[in-house]
This record gives C-alpha cells, sequence and structure tokens, in this order.
C-alpha cells in the first residue's frame, strides 16, 4: 500500500492543485463566476458572443496556460489517449452529455462545489468517482480491455 | 471599466488553471486512469491535486461566502439555480463518470491537451460538445 504513494509526486501534484484551487477562488472572488469547465465550455452553444468572451478567454488562456508550463518547465507533453476510436467518440458523447446533463464536472462540482460545500456537488462528486471506478474496474479487470 | 477587469482575471484564471493541470499531470489521460484504477496499480495522484485545489480554495469561498453578499467586480455571484439532489443530477454524474474512465479525460484536460495538436484530443472534444448539444437540445423540448 505505501509504494503506492512513493509514485505520487508531492510538490507537483499539490502546487499543481493549488494552481487550479487559486483559479477558482480568483474567478469566483472578482468575476462572482464558478470556474466549472463543461458549464463554460456548453455556454458557448447556447449563448450570445457577448456574453461568452470571458469564457472564450478563460478557455483560450487555459490552454495556453498548460503550453507555457510545458515550454518553461521542460516537462514533456503527456500522450494522447490510448482508446480506439468507437470508444474514443462513445466516451467523449457520455462525458458531454452526462456533464450537461449533471450541470458539472470535476471542476465545476468537485473544486468549486464542494469548497461552496454545496451538498449537491458532493453528491455528484462521489457519484462520477464511484461511477468511473466501477467502469474501469468491470472493463479493464472483468472484460479484460486494454484501458 | 470593471469589464475589462473582469477580462484580466478570467485570463488570469485561466493561464493559472491550465498550468495547474499540466504542472499536477492531470492532462495525462494515462494519470486518471491510474487512479480511477482503485482495484489495480492504484495512483492516488489526483487526489492530492483535488487536497491541494480545495486546501486553498475551501477556507477561502467559506470566508468570502460568509462576509461578502457580492464579488469584487460583478453585480452578484452566478450561483447554480438549482440546489436539489435530483435525477438529472445522478443519472448525469454516472455517465460522466463512465465516458470519463473510458478515455482518462474530463471536460477540463480535454479542452487543455488541445494545445498539444493530437487528432485524438480534437476528435473527443467534438464529440463532447455533440453530446452536450444533444442535451440541450433534448432539455429544451422537455419546456
Amino acid at each position: 500500500m505505501l509504494e503506492l504513494f512513493s509514485q505520487v509526486n508531492y510538490t507537483s501534484v499539490l502546487l499543481g492543485g493549488a494552481a487550479i484551487g487559486l483559479s477558482s477562488v480568483l474567478l469566483f472572488v472578482f468575476n462572482g463566476r464558478i470556474a466549472g469547465i463543461c458549464g463554460m465550455a456548453f455556454s458557448l452553444m447556447a449563448t450570445s458572443l457577448q456574453r461568452n468572451i470571458w469564457r472564450i478567454l478563460f478557455l483560450g488562456s487555459m490552454i495556453v496556460g498548460s503550453l507555457l508550463f510545458h515550454y518553461l518547465s521542460g516537462f514533456e507533453y503527456p500522450p494522447a489517449p490510448d482508446t480506439s476510436l468507437p470508444l474514443l467518440i462513445f466516451g467523449g458523447l457520455l462525458v458531454g452529455y452526462g456533464t450537461s446533463l449533471g450541470n458539472g464536472c470535476t471542476s465545476g462540482h468537485g473544486i468549486a462545489g464542494i469548497a461552496r460545500l454545496s451538498p449537491r456537488s458532493i453528491v455528484a462528486t462521489l457519484t462520477f468517482m464511484g461511477a468511473a471506478i466501477i467502469t474501469l474496474y468491470v472493463v479493464k479487470h472483468l472484460l479484460g480491455g486494454t484501458i | 471599466m470593471p469589464f475589462a477587469i473582469q477580462h484580466l482575471i478570467a485570463v488570469s484564471a485561466g493561464l493559472l488553471f491550465g498550468a495547474g493541470l499540466a504542472a499536477s499531470d492531470m492532462n495525462n489521460p494515462e494519470r486518471v486512469q491510474g487512479f480511477l484504477d482503485l482495484f489495480g496499480n492504484w495512483d492516488p495522484s489526483l487526489m492530492f491535486v483535488m487536497v491541494g485545489a480545495l486546501l486553498l480554495a475551501l477556507p477561502i469561498y467559506q470566508w468570502v461566502l460568509k462576509t461578502r453578499k457580492t464579488p469584487l467586480l460583478a453585480k452578484r455571484f452566478y450561483l447554480p439555480l438549482s440546489t436539489k439532489i435530483d435525477r438529472n443530477l445522478i443519472i448525469g454524474a454516472i455517465l460522466f463518470g463512465a465516458g470519463w474512465a473510458l478515455v482518462g479525460y474530463c471536460p477540463g484536460p480535454a479542452i487543455a491537451a488541445l494545445g498539444y495538436g493530437y487528432t485524438d484530443v480534437l476528435i473527443f472534444v467534438i464529440a463532447m460538445m455533440v453530446g452536450a448539444k444533444f442535451h440541450q437540445l433534448s432539455s429544451k423540448k422537455d419546456q
């Protein structure tokens, strides 16, 4: 059990996590907005350009922020997902439909929602984590899939 | 003018979010699937990313919600309208969790990873937007 914890790079994950937490705080304290990535992305298809400017700025900066980190730190890019095309599309459809129906994902429910101590977000986070752990177990260990 | 500052906040927050995802290796689907593989070779990294984020965010959110009626630059806090734990929340979370496990991306890392230039990421993000559009169209019909 202890070896499992030795594969964690604590400096990277705690500081990276703190940067994500600070991002969520900035957006909430200054702009009164929830840093939920799926909510922002899906609003692009549901409301006017004028109302979406801040969302486009956030999402664009998020892509640049990741690239900038790799450029400055020399960390290599992570690999692309190792998933077959049909599963990649099916997974994307599930993530999009599910987070739209459930009104949030890891950032909106998992960070901003839990930081607000919203019971709805705590239940959502436990549910999607549980569902993901069970799905991975079934596909990888029961069906012998390659994920 | 406060609008321009709000935009500057959105850019800063976006940069921090993207840098945080890359630094903690959360843009790596294998790393995320390693966390979800609780009954295999479990990789606890993602848990510590959440801990790092919440150690900072939770006390500040609570303090701000207790001491302020409005955010610093906007008229109000834009909080989710629904506070009910209903069927849609649970079914949505289950479907999301299943898709997350299959590929290893949730929406944030998938969009951040667009910058790496992989076709697979683009396909995933398009499928994700199509999935959300399905839901937007079907929920409009209900009303």
